[in-house]
């Protein structure tokens, strides 16, 4: 989809952002919890936040200065010095890996004459890499200023260098570009619903809050973001909390590598989920909802708006929904950085007072002290459409769907190698072998199930189902066929988790980069049997000292890759049984790049 | 049992509201810590105070305190975990002790040497992390931050002046001053400031009084850091003596 040509999230011709600052800030009513969400308007209009802005906003907002570096800095997407008029971001995903995105990059920046990382001289661009952009299934993709760019080939990329060195504008690039596919392969339950929009909410006019949350007890609704908790209970225990608001919160941030299933939710049945927000809010007594989106995701802001407003004009939203004097409720969308973590429920929260996104002490939890304090119910998208069907359907049609434990659709997020990657709806309960021959996936070695922080499981593995009593799952699915190099798939994954974590809490932020550069020493063939004793303390104690989900999970892809296809990893390593983590020959590596030698005499010998 | 948990074998009382470090402490019972101070609210970052509850590995000083609890705290096991986290802590930075003004003053040092951690054990990060010697009584020294936040607390929380704060993130998350030139010398912070005297390692340093007292004869030299635990029981803040 092309860039919108909203003045403010327009991107060419640039903004004139002293004139558009005023108008930012008063767009934000300047409540300091929009701070986030200005400096992404910032971002978006100058392509980075520039000093004077930042004065600007610091001193309107009568908050330090400071805090918009310490707020800016924490989301990737956000720059306090310029990047390029073009920002280039390449997903790095290893679906992306396996499509070649680091050969089409190297070629970007072999056209362009540029570093990756680096900023052009004349500020015309920059080039790097981003986490997983969700576009998993039809990689590799980019990120231009803010926009995904998806099915990248050489002639893509090379087309992409000549509009940028003739300085096209953005928004007049070719559509095609812009287009971002459902790949929808499999209906079910959500996907092939014919409900009009409205419908369950006017019938759930007749029942009262108490029978919304029964029956979505009774249904045995888990939520599908990865945790898997009661829905029912969450937002009866949200109902029960005392506080002077209640507010509903969609978790649309979709950060985890492989998933994409939310974005398809969004694109195809942004009403579905609205209306769970709505039902939601009914039963738990809000007056208010967010949706907060990925950065990523910003391209479908403006459809996402369009169905607010068409839903206000229905009076399915905004006060007295549907004429009833006080059902009040409306929602307000909110936009991501490029920062993980702030899918993890208390972080996100973080970020929507404009903060930091960085994960609260729990207890208390989001359902008694949540935005502002105040009780929360906040759920994934996918979790918000079972909702209605659950309402819809009843508790006993529902619950007959599925597994005993796990009732329900499930929507799975397919990439890597298959036929027909894409997104697949089933009863729970599905086995993963049956999803691998529906998408066309031979010889297969290994499917890292629900992403980085998931489970990879092998070949003898296949016959294990999808759900919560065997293997829980966000959505997604990726596929390794047996010409691929595990250790490698691990490795991207631990670079994710490094590159990802909040840096809260020590072990994570010093432990998710110490596996990192040891892996990466294994990677050059510099590794020792005790690196691989060094990785296992590192996940002992990841795994029982971190603050939130990220740091406990991120060693779980070397862990599963340990376990199962260890000699990935043997294969790699040197007989020596200790080896300098000082490699003198590296530390030369710059001044070899400075004089531009790389010949035999610019490198130390080897001792072996 | 009402109101009281296991600690190590030992009954520790707590009145509701505390957490499991703020009771012990109270009781006379230490439990290591670095990020946690007793005039501030708790911050859970270092995650030094771990402890196992019912089996469970937790952070003792966020942790509500409740009736009937088994907390495991000096155990083998626990205290494994602990010696990584304070590996891991001077391996992040830069912490070349002999020379450190802070030395026998420095809670990580102090807890270094009572878990026992004698190597560095981890490959050691070498963070580029310039001083700040710009403001004429006080200098910082980045290479030895820890990221406690307790400074970033104490400035905000007591001297109402927020003259730091932190930023990026994962390992390149480091501490920042709130100036338009990024200076210590163009912020208002006083010797007097209780962010002056937080400071668990030797970032912020009071210039010129150096080594005034000499090593050897320091806090830590003194009595190990276990053994002055109940300077750290929970008390109001007292801050604002320049007022
Ligand atoms: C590091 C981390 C990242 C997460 N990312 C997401 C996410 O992108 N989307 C999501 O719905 N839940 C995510 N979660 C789970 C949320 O914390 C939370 O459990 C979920 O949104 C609750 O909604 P549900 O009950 O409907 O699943 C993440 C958790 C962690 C620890
Ligand atoms: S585990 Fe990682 S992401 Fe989570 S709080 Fe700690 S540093 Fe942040
Ligand atoms: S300067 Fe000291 S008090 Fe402040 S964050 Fe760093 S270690 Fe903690
Ligand atoms: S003292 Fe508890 S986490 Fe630092
Ligand atoms: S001894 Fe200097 S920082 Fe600890």
């Amino acid at each position: 989809m092309l860039p919108d040509t909203n003045p403010i999230y327009g991107e060419s011709p640039r903004c004139d952002l002293h004139a558009d600052l005023h108008e930012i800030v008063a767009k934000y009513s300047g409540e300091k919890t929009n701070l986030l969400q200005m400096l992404i308007e910032i971002n978006a209009c100058a392509g980075y936040i520039p000093k004077d802005a930042a004065i600007y906003i610091a001193a309107t907002l009568d908050i330090p200065l400071a805090r918009i570096e310490s707020v800016a800095s924490f989301y990737s997407l956000l720059h306090l010095q310029p990047v390029g008029e073009y920002r280039v971001l390449f997903s790095d995903n290893i679906t992306d890996r396996m499509l070649g995105n680091l050969d089409l990059m190297e070629q970007m920046c072999r056209q362009l004459w540029l570093q990756p990382g680096k900023v052009s001289e004349d500020g015309l661009l920059s080039i790097n890499t981003t986490s997983c952009t969700g576009m998993c299934d039809q990689g590799p993709a980019l990120l231009v200023n803010g926009y995904a760019i998806t099915k990248l080939s050489s002639q893509r990329v090379q087309e992409i260098g000549q509009l940028i060195r003739n300085r096209t504008p953005v928004a007049e690039w070719p559509a095609d570009y812009f287009n971002v596919e459902d790949n929808i392969r499999r209906g079910g339950l959500i996907l092939d619903n014919t409900l009009a929009y409205g419908e369950v909410l006017q019938a759930a006019k007749a029942i009262t809050p108490e029978t919304i949350i029964s029956t979505i007890k009774d249904s045995n609704l888990r939520g599908r973001g990865g945790a898997g908790f009661p829905t029912g209970i969450k937002w009866e225990a949200c109902r029960n909390a005392e506080g002077d608001a209640h507010y509903v919160v969609c978790n649309a941030d979709e950060g985890e590598p492989g998933t994409f299933k939310d974005r398809v939710l969004l694109t195809t049945q942004a009403d579905l989920v609205f209306e769970g927000m709505t039902l939601c809010a009914r039963a738990v007594g809000a007056k208010k909802g967010f949706l907060y989106l990925r950065g990523e995701y910003r391209y479908l802001l403006g459809h996402l708006q369009g169905v607010l407003q068409r839903r206000r004009n229905s009076e399915l939203l905004g006060e007295s929904i549907m004429g009833e004097q006080g059902f009040d409720f409306d929602i307000e969308i909110h936009l991501g950085a490029g920062a993980y973590i702030c899918g993890e429920e208390s972080a996100l929260i973080e970020s929507l007072e404009g903060k930091r996104g960085v994960p609260r002490n729990r207890p208390p939890f989001p359902v008694t002290h949540g935005y502002l304090q105040q009780p929360t119910a906040l759920d994934n998208v996918e979790t918000f459409c079972q909702a209605v069907m659950a309402l819809h359907m009843g508790a006993e049609a529902y619950r007959a769907i599925g597994t005993e434990k796990s009732s329900g659709s499930k929507l799975i997020s397919v990439s890597g190698d298959c036929a027909y990657p894409g997104i697949y709806e089933y009863p729970f309960g599905v086995t993963v072998r049956q999803v691998l021959e529906d998408c066309g996936a031979v010889n297969i070695q290994a499917v890292q199930i629900s992403g980085p922080s998931g489970i990879c499981i092998g070949e003898h593995e296949f016959n294990r189902k999808l759900g919560f009593e065997d293997l829980p799952t966000a959505g997604a699915f990726m596929v390794f066929d047996d010409s691929r190099d595990l250790f490698e798939v691990a490795r991207n994954f631990v670079h994710f988790f490094a590159h990802e974590s909040c840096g809260f809490c020590t072990p994570c932020r010093v432990g998710t980069s110490m596996l990192k550069q040891t892996m990466d020493k294994i990677a050059a063939g510099h590794g020792t049997k005790h690196d691989l004793a060094e990785i296992e303390n590192l996940d002992h104690v990841l795994q029982t000292t971190s603050h939130c989900g990220l740091g406990r999970t991120a060693c779980n892809p070397v862990l599963h890759t340990l376990k199962h296809f260890r000699p990935a990893y043997e294969s790699r390593l040197k007989s020596l049984d200790f080896e300098p983590a000082f490699d003198l020959d590296g530390a030369l590596a710059r001044a070899r790049q400075m004089t531009g030698r790389d010949d035999a005499g610019a490198h130390l010998k080897e001792s072996e | 049992m009402t109101n009281t948990f296991q600690l190590d074998g030992a009954t520790v009382p707590f009145e509701p509201g505390q957490t499991v470090m703020q009771a012990a402490l109270a009781a006379d019972q230490y439990i290591p810590h670095l990020c946690y101070h007793p005039e501030f609210k708790p911050h859970g970052s270092c995650k030094l105070c771990t402890v196992k509850v019912n089996g469970r590995t937790m952070a003792s000083c966020t942790m509500p305190a409740e009736a009937g609890l088994e907390v495991e705290s000096d155990i083998d096991e626990i205290n494994a975990l602990r010696r990584t986290l304070v590996k891991m802590l001077f391996a992040e930075g830069n912490h070349f002790c002999p020379s450190c003004e802070k030395s026998g003053n420095c809670m990580l040092q102090a807890l270094g040497y009572d878990l026992e951690v004698h190597a560095a054990g981890f490959r050691h990060q070498y963070p580029d992390r310039p001083l700040d010697a710009s403001h004429p009584d006080i200098l910082l020294d980045f290479n030895r931050c820890i990221l406690c936040e307790l400074c970033v607390r104490a400035s905000g929380e007591v001297d109402g002046k927020n003259v730091f704060a932190l930023a990026g993130r994962g390992n390149s998350k480091h501490l920042i001053v709130n100036a338009e030139s990024g200076q210590l010398k163009d912020t208002n912070i006083a010797l007097t400031d209780k962010a002056m005297q937080v400071c668990p390692v030797g970032v912020i340093l009071k210039k010129r009084v150096g080594f005034s007292q000499p090593i050897g004869d320091r806090r830590y030299d003194e009595s190990p850091i276990s053994a002055q635990a109940l300077q750290d029981a929970p008390r109001p803040p007292s801050g604002a003596e320049h007022d």
